[in-house]
């Protein structure tokens, strides 16, 4: 009996910790989607981009690993900003064919470009010695580094949520995502609105990919493999909402992370079909807006 | 570029139309075959003659064309977006490959098998696919394409997995032509399927169904409030598109003895589109332009630098959104038009 707990909380564990993964990662593609209505698929790419810098500044660089964090983030936010305003402006309130397009091809590009920089290999996360370790709590010994991972994702999102609902950025936010011509009749800098929260999704981004790079291991093909994961909790989520991804991504880690353990013949099977049946009952996600 | 308006004109056999009665007669004589209807096909025979060394990559090219018509029926004349239409692909590949493995070779079997098998997942999935739009669309064709390699990789004892499914022994066409070594039998195999498909599609594209898809596509509310069974069209549209990406699985299948998981992967369901949006889309003739371009560009460039194709192909994707629309067909259009 204690066996069976134990394993349990080791699955529940280990999916919560995938799914603050998720949701850091996600958590920005719901909401610029959902503003401004553009189909990103090249979302992993930042996050690809952001496990690169982690892992390169701790194996080569030696930088302490908070630092390294907040510039994996920060390198990150800074860059999304020409592409947007070069690229992914252009296509808002386009054609969707445009966009999905760009967006396959700025994958396609990372995809190279990091195997050319990279090579083929997977990056290995030093993780500082702090962190390595294990921790005993009740039933069982938990790995540190993803109490970390779900310290700081639970924290992230508690911060994201509280911003959301009280500053007036997040104010801003949430008329653009619901009203975006009113919003815009309001006065609100749409465009200027539209380039803050990219580069603060992409940052999030940055962030998950290196926080996670242990999880979703760091390859050239990345944000090609991943995709249909960060797709299938923003659709799950419903676009254009704080909490909806967060379930979203608690609910594909957990049922990933207790499929993959107890059933590991069928893989990301189960995934997919209750991807599939949740939207067949809730096209629009489980928090989506009408 | 009045030579060139001289040149179209003698192409369409028409004198320069002008005004309500030529676009009525344009209109009315739209399914008329012209005489530059014959271009691809007689490219394909020179490419015989001229590249004999080359044989078993027209066969695949030939191939995909037939996959890129298929996407082109969705995506340019149903208006669905799809990332998921290798999950057709993969499906009819699977099919002509599990029969061809496991003692049933006979190819053109073995085609019709692989179609059924595709239309099936194609009606299935297009059942649940419909329902949505937009966004939610698009993740579903590639959860649907996304569950069904999961499948095939963890079913490894059927398909091989990882490695790919072995062990094919295709059956000499008609009894006669064996699959040989120089790929002529493919070659031709591929061409005359290529060839069939296209004349059905072009009759479907053509037709009152067709009209009907292309009014959708352009307006979906509107067919509502005209009375059309939007749903229904497009259902029938997703399952025929389904069942050619099917064929074309399975000539694939059959002409290189092997199907591997990539048949069912995400490249591939990108890739076709990338090479439908460089001929051009939506408009039958997309495929046939832009298909070769990819992959004898592919051929070439890949032996020197193999890894580093995409880099160039994305490049070019963000490089044809941003400065161009329509693709290689589009661009014609806007020459003629200037000139």
């Amino acid at each position: 009996m204690d066996s069976a707990l134990a394993t349990a909380l080791s699955i529940g564990f280990h999916g919560l910790a995938f799914a603050m993964v998720l949701y850091l990662i996600s958590v920005g593609l719901s909401v610029t989607m959902g503003m401004m209505g553009f189909i990103n698929l090249a979302h992993g790419v930042f996050a690809m981009a952001g496990g690169y810098i982690l892992t390169g500044l701790l194996d080569h660089h030696r930088v302490p690993f908070p630092l390294a964090l907040a510039a994996a983030a920060g390198a990150v936010a800074l860059a999304s900003i020409p592409i947007e305003r070069l690229l992914y402006r252009r296509l808002y309130g386009g054609d969707e064919l445009d966009q999905v397009l760009l967006t396959i091809g700025l994958v396609f590009m990372s995809g190279a470009a990091a195997q050319y920089f990279f090579g083929p290999d997977q990056q290995p996360l030093r993780l500082p010695p702090g962190l390595s370790g294990g921790v005993k709590l009740g039933f069982g010994e938990f790995s540190l580094y993803q109490c970390l991972l779900i310290a700081v994702g639970a924290a992230l999102a508690t911060g994201l949520w509280l911003g959301l609902e009280r500053s007036r950025f997040g104010a801003q936010i949430r008329a653009a995502v619901d009203n975006l011509r009113m919003a815009q009749s309001l006065g609100i800098d749409t465009s200027r609105l539209f380039c803050l929260t990219f580069a603060l999704g992409s940052g999030l981004a940055g962030l998950g990919g290196g926080l996670g790079s242990d999880l979703i291991t760091v390859v050239p093909s990345y944000a090609l493999d991943n995709l249909v994961y960060f797709l299938i909790v923003v659709a799950i989520g419903g676009l254009g909402s704080i909490r909806g991804p967060f379930l979203a991504a608690v609910l594909v880690g957990l049922v990933d992370s207790t499929g993959k353990f107890l059933l590991p013949q069928f893989g990301a099977f189960f995934i997919y079909a209750m991807t599939l049946g949740l939207l067949l009952w809730r096209p629009r996600g489980l928090f989506g807006r009408g | 570029m009045a030579a060139a308006r001289s040149v179209r004109a003698w192409l369409t056999r028409r004198a320069a139309p002008s005004g309500r009665a030529a676009a009525l007669e344009a209109f009315a004589g739209r399914h008329r075959y012209r005489p530059l209807e014959a271009l691809p096909w007689l490219a394909a025979l020179a490419a015989y003659v001229v590249f004999p060394g080359y044989l078993p990559l027209g066969a695949q090219i030939l191939a995909t064309i037939l996959f890129a018509l298929s996407a082109d029926l969705v995506l340019g004349y149903a208006g669905i977006i799809t990332l998921g239409q290798a999950a057709f692909f993969g499906t009819g590949a699977y099919t002509a490959g599990l029969l061809a493995a496991h003692g049933w070779g006979e190819p053109i079997t073995g085609l019709f098998a692989a179609a059924a098998a595709a239309a099936l997942v194609g009606t299935l999935s297009g059942l649940i696919i419909l329902r949505s739009s937009g966004l939610t669309q698009l993740i579903q064709t590639l959860v649907v394409a996304a569950m069904l390699a999961e499948a095939a990789n963890k079913a490894s004892a059927v398909t091989g997995g990882d490695d790919g499914l072995q062990g094919m022994q295709v059956w000499p066409l008609f009894g006669h032509f064996a699959f040989g070594l120089y790929g002529r039998t493919a070659f031709f195999y591929c061409l005359g399927v290529l060839f069939l498909c296209w004349l059905a599609v072009r009759r479907i594209v053509h037709s009152a169904f067709g009209r009907s898809l292309t009014g959708i596509r352009e307006n979906s509310g509107r067919m509502h409030a005209l009375g059309a069974p939007v749903i229904r069209r497009q259902l029938v549209a997703y399952t025929i598109s389904a069942a050619l990406a099917g064929i074309s699985g399975a000539l694939i299948a059959q002409t290189s003895g092997f199907v591997g998981l990539d048949s069912l992967g995400l490249d591939r369901s990108g890739t076709v589109l990338i090479m439908l949006i460089i001929g051009g889309v939506g408009r039958l003739y997309g495929a046939f332009i832009g298909v070769p371009l990819y992959m004898i560009a592919q051929d070439r460039f890949s032996t020197v630098e193999p890894v580093y194709w995409y880099f160039w192909i994305g490049l070019l994707m963000v490089l044809l959104v941003v400065f161009t629309r329509g693709g290689v067909l589009g661009l014609f259009d806007r020459l003629w038009r200037r000139g």
